[in-house]
């Protein structure tokens, strides 16, 4: 069975840009109309978040993105409906990102199925751990050809990276600073010798840079370490631009890229 | 059937280290080590000797003989709420500190709901002379204001969490994200038997000489070292894990763990997880909590701030599934009561949390000849607008 998230490596093992949004915001019904429209923009993959009442790993902006669309309704079964005809309009590949709560209640085989039936080829739990995903969880992504997605961080230990690189399969999400997300600060000097680090190990995964990658030179900067790097929290404000959804995110996007 | 955690760091299937990676090398570090530390000879003198000379230990267990005779059984009172600095809060905070130096950490961060464990954690950092953060709900700033000075006193940083419900839940997902970003030279005491483990098994350790004295004094006042209950306040359950600790495997000793019911167990402003919750994961551990269909987790109401949070120590949530502990609830209303009752009767002015075990008494049906020992866990002092305002001693 093809995965598009291998497919998209394997054609573009460079400069890859990733877009992180949260669904359900800044309307319940903009999932589609982002999808697309960061398609056409010439993003080449997305994180398609599911909000969550308490999201430890999120910084201020993606948060209040969260209330917001919690607020406006989403729910895991709400986003499957929106994403059931996706594959019909795009090919791009499509991540979604969340916490695990909600993801155990609505039952995670049963989860696993309907994101495969509506076409996700990627996972990321942030706060599922690596052996409980090994001991409970590792078949039935691997039954439904969903890549799962793991962070490492400048504190992960290489014996570590290698694990999580042996169990991984679509990428590697490298945190670029001990942060939650959205923080501005630029990559910082020690984060250079990280992903030099990282970059010498030789992994079998890709590996891809997020957290604190907010405009072109961050993003150019991340890219010379890694395959691609994540925009999250500087894309989520800048939907809450005046004007219409279609131009702040062409316009996000092309700061970005040109 | 074990009470205890397991090697996963699992209380039954409750429990374990549901933590995004940034947390991992830190948690990791005190899953290493904590066990090790705990049991060298030199942190154990330094423990003891704080714990008698700065904390006032052991606390005494009094013999109420009013409350006694109303309820025709003989109840004592486990006196944490003689403590240094109000409750039993600061056993695990001393414990957890001379942890945080050996690790070689220079900045404590603390969550607090009713200000107590942020008070004795400012106070530990003032001891010890370390730098002190403590989130707080805005919410809980306001109706907890004397503790909000007191921290301020002892020279610590609070700071306020305004997402969410603004209480407890709120104060605790800040202290996580703080630690996030400062992964170094952070240490984060938790408050309570909850969190990643390896925290609500080392909480539960500092807590248990709650009930290691308990089982002295008894002995010497009773001939037994077992008591017929032990009943204790559940919000996270700190106390009432200390106070059970050391009969968890004493089948004969009925544990009673008492959460707050808010303005009713089903009116939708409670804090009863036991009843309203399910299995999910919050704050890195699997157990029961208050959320929706959808798991997203909802705001708990109790008028103690202490007890205001969604969820329940995983130890605690193995105890209810597995029936070893009896699970009860007492509303607003009751706690005040119980109060006005203990304040009367005997001269003491409780927590709020503490008055939730003190208001099931009558429920307990226990026999004249019944050993009763209610863990008393903190003072009444930080209550006092709440206890003037609702009896109205305020009035001229």
């Amino acid at each position: 069975m093809k995965n598009r998230i291998k497919s998209l490596f394997a054609q573009k093992p460079k400069g890859l840009l990733s877009v992180y949004f949260t669904a359900g915001f800044p309307n319940l019904n903009d999932t589609e109309t982002i999808i697309l429209e960061l398609e056409k923009s010439g993003v080449d993959l997305i994180e398609v978040g599911m909000p969550f009442s308490d999201p430890l790993a999120d910084g201020p902006t993606i948060q209040a993105s969260s209330t917001v669309a919690l607020k406006n309704g989403m729910t895991i079964p709400k986003l499957f409906e929106q994403l059931q005809d996706i594959r019909q309009k795009t090919q791009i590949p499509l991540v979604l990102m969340g916490y695990l709560n909600p993801v155990m209640q609505y039952g995670v085989e049963r989860f696993c199925q309907k994101a495969a039936e509506v076409g996700i080829d990627g996972i990321i739990l942030p706060d599922l751990p690596l052996h409980q995903y090994v001991e409970e969880y590792k078949e039935l992504f691997e039954k439904y050809n969903l890549s799962k997605v793991f962070l490492v961080t400048p504190q992960t230990p290489e014996a570590r990276i290698r694990e999580i690189d042996c169990h991984s399969n679509g990428f590697i999400y490298m945190v670029s600073s001990a942060s939650t997300t959205g923080k501005t600060v630029g990559l910082a000097e020690q984060s250079q010798a990280y992903f030099q680090r990282v970059a010498g190990m030789q992994l079998q995964n890709p590996g891809v840079i997020g957290f604190g990658i907010h405009d072109k030179e961050t993003f150019v900067a991340a890219c010379n370490h890694a395959s691609g790097a994540i925009i999250g929290s500087a894309f989520v404000k800048a939907l809450q631009q005046e004007g219409s959804l279609q131009e702040n995110i062409s316009s996000f996007i092309q700061s970005i890229k040109n | 059937m074990s009470y205890h955690v397991n090697e996963k760091g699992f209380y039954g299937k409750f429990g374990g280290a549901y933590i995004p990676e940034m947390l991992y090398p830190n948690v990791e570090e005190l899953r290493q080590h904590y066990l090790r530390i705990m049991q060298e000879p030199d942190f154990q003198e330094e423990l003891q000797h704080l714990l008698k000379d700065y904390v006032g230990r052991p606390t005494p267990l009094y013999f109420a003989p009013r409350l006694s005779q109303k309820y025709n059984t003989k109840v004592y009172l486990k006196r944490e709420d003689l403590n240094h600095t109000g409750a039993h809060k600061i056993n695990n905070t001393i414990g957890q500190v001379l942890l945080a130096k050996r690790l070689g950490k220079k900045r404590i961060i603390a969550e607090t709901g009713a200000g107590q464990h942020g008070v004795a954690t400012a106070t530990v950092c003032a001891l010890m002379g370390l730098e002190c953060i403590v989130y707080m709900g805005e919410i809980d700033i306001e109706r907890q204001a004397p503790n909000v000075a007191r921290m301020k006193m002892l020279g610590a940083q609070v700071v306020a969490a305004t997402s969410g419900s603004k209480t407890l839940k709120d104060a605790t997902n800040e202290a996580i994200r703080d630690w996030i970003n400062n992964p170094e030279n952070t240490y984060y005491i938790i408050g309570s038997v909850v969190g990643p483990h390896p925290y609500p098994d080392m909480v539960a350790r500092f807590q248990a000489v709650i009930s290691e004295e308990m089982r002295a004094q008894l002995l010497e006042k009773e001939g037994t070292e077992l008591p017929t209950y032990v009943v204790a306040c559940v919000g996270g359950g700190s106390n009432a894990a200390g106070a059970f600790y050391h009969y968890l495997d004493e089948p004969e000793v009925q544990l009673v763990a008492v959460e707050a019911a808010g303005k009713g167990v089903h009116s939708g402003e409670s804090a009863a997880t036991s009843i309203l919750g399910r299995d999910g994961i919050i704050h890195g551990s699997r157990t029961l909590l208050m959320q929706t269909d959808d798991g997203q987790i909802t705001e708990p109401y109790s008028i103690s701030a202490g007890l205001d949070y969604p969820g329940v120590g995983p130890l605690h949530a193995h105890l209810f599934e597995s029936k070893r502990a009896r699970f009860e609830s007492a509303t607003d209303e009751e706690a005040l009561q119980a109060v006005l009752e203990l304040t009367r009767l005997e001269g003491i002015i409780p927590a709020l949390e503490s008055a939730h075990a003190l208001a099931v008494l009558d429920r307990l049906k226990a026999k004249p000849d019944d050993i009763v020992v209610i863990n008393l866990s903190g003072r009444g002092d930080k209550d006092l607008s709440t206890y003037l305002k609702h009896f109205h001693f305020d009035e001229k």
